[in-house]
């Protein structure tokens, strides 16, 4: 039995041999192959009602069914283009715009995959570590699918796990945006996201949004305020005067179109190797942002109308 | 699987004369008992400060002080091969800081020392560490890998002294690059007879928790973690290694499997204040262990199994068999007897010339209902 082990070291095993290609045991042993990583992620325990990253198909699907299902179809009314550039079945970043305050963006760019999708997927949420340092939120939000945007979380997900994560590059600037300042984009950053994709072998699907900056527009920001709650921000909208925080959740009807452009293969580009090429990163960050730029521009060029589309 | 096999690691048949640190500890215990049963393990030499507190069948134990003098005396003098450091203390409800300091950092570098030298001959180190070495902060990525780095500067005493004895152990690994050394980085750990701070919470009728924090947990079984020193010992498995069951379960997961209830009333804010105050009600929460109540931490695992081993428990299994042994545990007191250790005499039995013995392999006055441990 011992024998089924062994390595094609037939005699004593000598352990210099052994170490000799991984040099000093301080530096760590290469990451074995991908495949056989991903076999050895922890197998579904069938009882559980979470998973390893906090998601509950209960409380995922209970919000899908009835909140985000009322805003999906009757609030918004969203409309979905370019659904077929999400592939079925690897793992892929989802790349979009992002919009003021609280924006439903990223709960109705998941729900479009799950409603006209083909083969329907959950979508993991990128959000801010903050989320997990505030009572409460900290227990719901996981609940649905929200991890902390941590690259190693993004690439576990994107490489081990196969899923599809969306990401808002523009990070917090683009939530403090003004109404002024809506479907500018905001920078993206140094690309992290675009290391992330070419680490992960992911493609990005780049994903533009239209309507979640007139929902919850922000006409101005309480700085001292912010300061004061430790918040990200302290926005002024509509329902500020009335309900406060709370009223981030008020959202006006604008009609949501969202657009899936042609999805980038970043293993053509390079993949792992060419990640830490800085140069070509930010390229590849800025031409995705250009394109996304360029469909909003389109999109809001064709809307007649900002409630009815 | 074919693809697995391949990258199982060699098995380490020179592993014979073995030197097991910490005897007296709950780990260095069970792991010298475990090693008992393999045959092909010449020789087990236990080292301690203080009695052990095991029935031991074969593994001879020397009452030394932590001086590397006198451990590498008795290394080259018993040819040791392997030595199994198993003394880290990871609760510092255990021991004071001052002399968890002093075993942590100053016997970790004591035992180093011991090992080390060109004729030394020890070939294999295996350090049993914590997942403490990560820490638990808010921004820190949802699953360790062995690569990451501490991201963020130990908060506490316990934990500087666990990222102090670790780089001492990388640094012995550097300067005897002939040595196997290996390191288990090991979760939070579960199971019906060691006592951590995770088995006293949950024990508690209503279990403390940090209101409005639901933090993923991921454990190890006690019995995994001693399969797994022993899989470091008989593998060739230089470096790092995470050692933590399959499985990261929200703290209120678990606390629902064990069946109480709840009781959030550690604030989000200034917890370590409530913490003190939990202390004067009588129960003490490790400061290394409030943040794990707020932020959780997860363990990548794989690397470990990729050198073949297999783990007997997922965290969620872990923690049905505590529930298990703590619905039992009223029924079930006092019909295990505490073995009393009588050293003397069982040393007198053992080695006196004096002693008549009817056989040759009979050995007179070892208790004859022990069973060895291990596979």
């Amino acid at each position: 039995m011992a024998d089924e082990h062994r390595t094609s070291l037939a005699g004593p095993v000598v352990p210099a041999e052994d170490a000799g290609d991984e040099g000093a045991p301080d530096q760590l042993p290469e990451r074995r192959p991908a495949e056989l990583m991903r076999e050895l992620l922890p197998a579904i325990e069938p009882e559980r009602r979470l998973n390893d990253w906090g998601r509950s198909e209960r409380v995922d699907g209970f919000m899908d069914r009835t909140l985000v299902e009322f805003f999906y179809r009757y609030w918004f009314r969203v409309e979905v283009e370019g659904i077929e550039n999400v592939p079925s079945e690897s793992g892929a970043l989802l790349v979009s715009n992002h919009a003021g305050a609280l924006p439903p963006d990223a709960p109705m760019i998941a729900k479009a995959i799950r409603e006209e999708h083909p083969s329907p997927r959950p979508v993991y949420i990128t959000v801010e570590h903050f989320f997990k340092g505030y009572p409460g939120f900290s227990m719901l939000i996981p609940k649905t699918g929200c991890v902390a945007a941590h690259p190693a979380n993004v690439h576990r997900l994107l490489y081990d796990e196969r899923e599809l994560v969306l990401v808002f590059p523009e990070g917090r600037k683009g939530t403090e945006k003004l109404y002024r300042d809506r479907y500018r984009l905001r920078r993206f950053g140094r690309g992290g996201f675009v290391e992330a994709a070419m680490r992960a072998e992911a493609q990005i699907v780049p994903t533009c949004v239209v309507g979640a900056e007139e929902s919850a527009p922000i006409f101005g920001q309480v700085d001292i305020m912010r300061r004061v709650t430790g918040l990200l921000y302290f926005p002024i909208t509509p329902t500020f005067p009335w309900f406060g925080l709370f009223g981030m959740l008020g959202y006006l009807p604008a009609k949501f179109k969202i657009r899936f452009l042609e999805p980038i293969d970043t293993v053509e580009l390079g993949g792992a190797e060419a990640a830490d090429d800085k140069a070509l990163v930010q390229t590849l960050a800025q031409e995705i942002r250009a394109q996304i730029q360029e469909s909003l521009h389109d999109m809001l060029a064709r809307r007649k109308s900002v409630w009815l589309g | 699987m074919a693809g697995l096999t391949e990258f199982t690691a060699p098995r380490d048949t020179a592993t014979r004369r073995v030197l097991v640190t910490g005897l007296s500890t709950y780990w260095g215990g069970r792991l010298a008992q475990a090693l008992e049963s393999f045959e092909h393990v010449d020789a087990i030499i236990g080292v301690d400060s203080e009695d052990p507190t095991r029935e031991l069948e074969r593994t001879e134990y020397v009452k030394v002080t932590n001086q590397h003098s006198l451990l590498e005396r008795i290394v080259r003098a018993a040819e040791i091969d392997t030595v199994i450091d198993t003394r880290l203390v990871v609760n510092s409800l255990m021991a004071a800081p001052r002399i968890a300091h002093e075993n942590n950092v100053i016997g970790t570098m004591n035992i180093l020392a011991a090992c080390t030298g060109g004729d030394s001959p020890v070939r294999k180190f295996v350090f049993k560490s914590s997942a403490h070495y990560y820490g638990a902060e808010q921004d820190d990525p949802a699953f360790f890998t062995e690569e990451m780095a501490r991201p963020h500067p130990p908060r506490t005493g316990l934990e500087r002294d666990i990222v102090e004895a670790e780089q001492a152990v990388s640094e012995f690994a550097q300067r005897n690059p002939d040595v196997t050394v290996t390191v288990l980085r090991c979760a939070n750990v579960l199971g019906p007879d060691v006592d951590t701070p995770f088995t006293r919470m949950l024990r508690l009728p209503a279990v403390p928790m940090v209101l409005g924090f639901d933090p993923r947990v991921q454990f190890i079984h006690e019995d995994d973690v001693v399969h797994a020193l022993e899989h470091a010992a008989f593998h060739v498995c230089p470096g790092i290694y995470n050692v933590a069951a399959d499985g990261v379960l929200a703290f209120s997961e678990i606390i629902d499997l064990v069946g109480r209830p709840p009781l959030p009333i550690l604030p989000p804010w200034g917890t370590g204040a409530a913490t003190g105050l939990l202390r004067r009600l009588g129960f003490r929460i490790p400061d290394e262990v409030v943040n794990q109540l707020r932020f959780g931490r997860g363990l990548d695992n794989r690397l470990f199994k990729a050198t073949g081993f297999e783990y007997g428990y997922t965290t969620r299994e872990a923690v049905i068999k505590l529930s298990e042994h703590m619905r039992l545990a009223p029924v079930m007191r006092g019909t295990d007897q505490e073995y009393k250790y009588e050293r003397e005499v069982e040393e007198f039995l053992r080695w006196s010339p004096n002693v008549r013995r009817e056989q040759p392999g009979e050995r007179a006055g070892l208790s004859t209902e022990s069973e060895p441990l291990g596979i």
